[in-house]
């Protein structure tokens, strides 16, 4: 077990060190690992965030108030005099130890620690910290995806493909309770909403596994703007990131006890938010404004060629990202077509290429569902839940269901989405499917043309994804036990 | 730096009524040596200290403190008592008397000696070797050995 404790005394001089020094050899007889914040006369020395993220508990051994407590307000917590420290330390720890044991995992304070306690070590490799941060994010973004696709896919079961044209402030105004069309309409609108969250939980909770309370507010913040700009889930994780770094970074600076005060309130924050808005804005933002434009319009320059090789691009692009600025390109490139076919003859490019992108569209979702019913050691447990959710996800044409595979282990998932969605874009083309809706998945069948090829061609790419993903990742994990050190993970990641 | 403590600062065989009066006894030698600038200024505020908390701790020991605006340097008084004086602790009189003064200003420095010291005190081969010292000087050079310097 990871324990934390505040010692403090009225002086500052003799009972703060010595009840940081008993419970320290108390924790080692223990087996036990802890650090002490000793707030003395001497100053005191902060506890490392990192560290503080991942403790399962803390001992406060203070006659004065905790400075800062609020950092440890997601652990269970035990609190005594100082001379109790000195007096019986043993006692202390084990009584800290089954207070942590003993925390209901419900409870905030338990789920904060324990999620993350499995997630950020400390002296890991960076590049092991990398992906602990990222699955920091990730798990805490999943039950979104979860809520919100479940609840999209659901409203185009009950309402069609067209509910999502029903504007929200007509569910408000119109609500009824025998209408079919408005739970529908509801349950889109509700959907939609969780989705807006995906992002900025995500960069949220990557700041957060860096930076800890500090990093919430950046992250989030910085997420949201991800969102905003299109910059998708990748952008996401460059907030999370950034917002990270800079609150951890300011954190850190030492103050006068004048400004101490206002540091975690106002100082951090603000300055946090300020710094990852900026990069995201003028840093992130501009050049991928321009990315996007010049992808679209090179796009348009291609009518006319091969559309099997069409459907190849669209299908790379429609997985890059899932619903970053790449996807929407290729998404819409094709609703644009779509909108220009109108009632024109139902062989035309146009609905073949809607086809194409809906279908490359729903094997990233599917092949990482598949990925973890074959495969379940390859994931961890909040990915197999979210494997569970994916098949609903996938086969509704919601891409976003792949986004938590993509953002926890980009460099695996993303090249294996692109080439099964790659080889269904193709394929699609090939057996020259048509659509005539702009989204819907299964939901749509009977506006697909030859629909049990169209079916093929969805299984062939949701194949060709899992097949990937589980031999890059299993590669990984011959990898890494070969060297148990983490060098091939810091090297791959 | 001045040291911690010197051979004056030593007592080996302390005979005193209550901790008032240890804790006096302890105090005049500071004033002696000049550590102190005011005895009865700086007993005042190891008092206050005292009330607020008594300073015994299981095993036999007891450490008097205070910063104080009386004192010059960080510095440590050690009295030894065979039949030893209660300072509160709830397992006995103490026999190893630790007077420990700080100065009201200054670095952060000699705090931290004085931080090294107290954690010295929770280590039992500390107090054992402090307990069979033969002389005043073995006290000094036991406490300047294991008190590290910053």
């Amino acid at each position: 077990m990871k324990l934390v404790a505040v010692t403090s005394c009225p002086t500052g001089i003799a009972h703060t060190y010595m009840a940081a020094e008993a419970l320290e050899i108390a924790a080692r007889a223990a087996g036990h690992e802890i650090r002490v914040e000793t707030q003395g006369a001497a100053g005191s020395n902060p506890i490392d965030p990192e560290y503080l993220a991942t403790a399962d508990a803390a001992i406060f051994a203070a006659d004065v108030e905790v400075r800062d407590r609020e950092r440890f307000a997601h652990l269970p917590t035990i609190a005594v005099g100082v001379k109790k420290a000195i007096s019986d330390s043993p006692a202390l720890i084990a009584a800290a130890i089954q207070k942590a044991q003993s925390a209901p995992a419900g409870s905030p304070a338990a789920a904060a620690a324990a999620s993350l306690a499995t997630k950020v070590e400390q002296n890991a490799s960076v590049g092991v910290r990398i992906r602990q941060w990222l699955m920091t994010g990730v798990s805490y973004m999943i039950p979104f995806v979860a809520a919100g696709g479940i609840m999209i896919a659901l409203s185009f079961m009950i309402g069609g493909y067209k509910i999502v044209d029903v504007p929200l402030t007509e569910v408000v105004r119109h609500f009824h309770v025998f209408s079919k069309n408005d739970w529908a309409a509801l349950l889109f609108q509700t959907g939609a909403a969780s989705f807006a969250f995906l992002v900025p939980i995500l960069a949220g909770f990557i700041a957060y596994a860096i930076a800890d309370r500090p990093g919430l507010v950046p992250g989030i913040v910085g997420g949201s703007l991800a969102a905003t700009i299109g910059a998708g889930f990748l952008g996401g994780i460059a907030a999370g990131f950034i917002g990270g770094f800079t609150a951890l970074y300011i954190s850190r600076v030492k103050v006068g006890k004048g400004l101490r005060g206002v540091m975690p309130v106002v100082v951090i924050p603000l300055l946090s938010t300020f710094v990852t808005g900026l990069a995201m804005l003028v840093v992130i933002g501009r050049p991928i404004k321009a990315a996007a434009d010049g992808l679209s319009h090179w796009l348009n320059s291609l009518t006319g060629t091969n559309l099997i090789l069409l459907g190849v691009i669209l299908g790379l692009m429609m997985a890059f990202d899932l619903g970053g600025p790449v996807n929407k390109v290729a998404y819409t490139f094709a609703t644009t077509g779509l909108a220009a076919a109108g009632t024109a003859s139902a062989s035309g490019p146009n609905l073949k290429i809607m086809a194409a992108v809906m279908a490359a569209g729903m094997t990233p979702p599917l092949g990482m569902a598949l990925a973890t019913t074959i495969r379940k050691n390859l994931f961890t447990e909040p990915e197999l839940e979210n494997g569970r959710a994916a098949w609903l996800l996938g086969a509704s044409f919601i891409s976003e269901g792949a986004i938590p595979f993509a953002a926890g282990d980009p460099l695996r998932v993303i090249p294996s989405s692109m080439v099964g969605s790659a080889v269904t874009g193709a394929l699609v083309m090939a057996f020259g499917n048509t659509l005539r809706a702009p989204h819907g998945g299964i939901w749509v069948t009977p506006l697909i043309g030859k629909p049990l090829l169209y079916v093929l061609a969805i299984i062939v790419g949701t194949v060709v994804t899992a097949a990937c993903v589980v031999a890059l990742k299993g590669l990984r994990k011959t990898n890494r036990a070969a060297a148990p050190s983490g060098v091939a993970e810091s090297v791959a990641a | 730096m001045t040291d911690l403590i010197t051979a004056d600062l030593v007592l080996l065989d302390l005979q005193a009524d209550d901790k008032d009066d240890a804790t006096r006894q302890l105090v005049q030698r500071l004033a002696a040596v000049g550590r102190a600038t005011d005895a009865e200024g700086f007993l005042a505020d190891v008092r206050k200290r005292e009330e607020q908390m008594a300073t015994g701790l299981p095993g036999g020991i007891g450490i008097p403190h205070a910063r104080s605006s009386y004192i010059t340097a960080p510095t440590l008084g050690f009295a030894r008592s065979t039949d030893g004086v209660d300072f509160g602790a709830e397992d006995g009189p103490a026999t190893l008397i630790f007077l420990i003064a700080a100065p009201e200003s200054g670095g952060d420095d000699h705090l931290k000696i004085l931080a090294s010291l107290a954690r010295k005190l929770m280590r039992a081969e500390f107090k054992d070797s402090l307990r069979s010292a033969a002389t005043e000087q073995d006290i000094v050079d036991i406490v300047n050995r294991e008190v590290v310097t910053p």
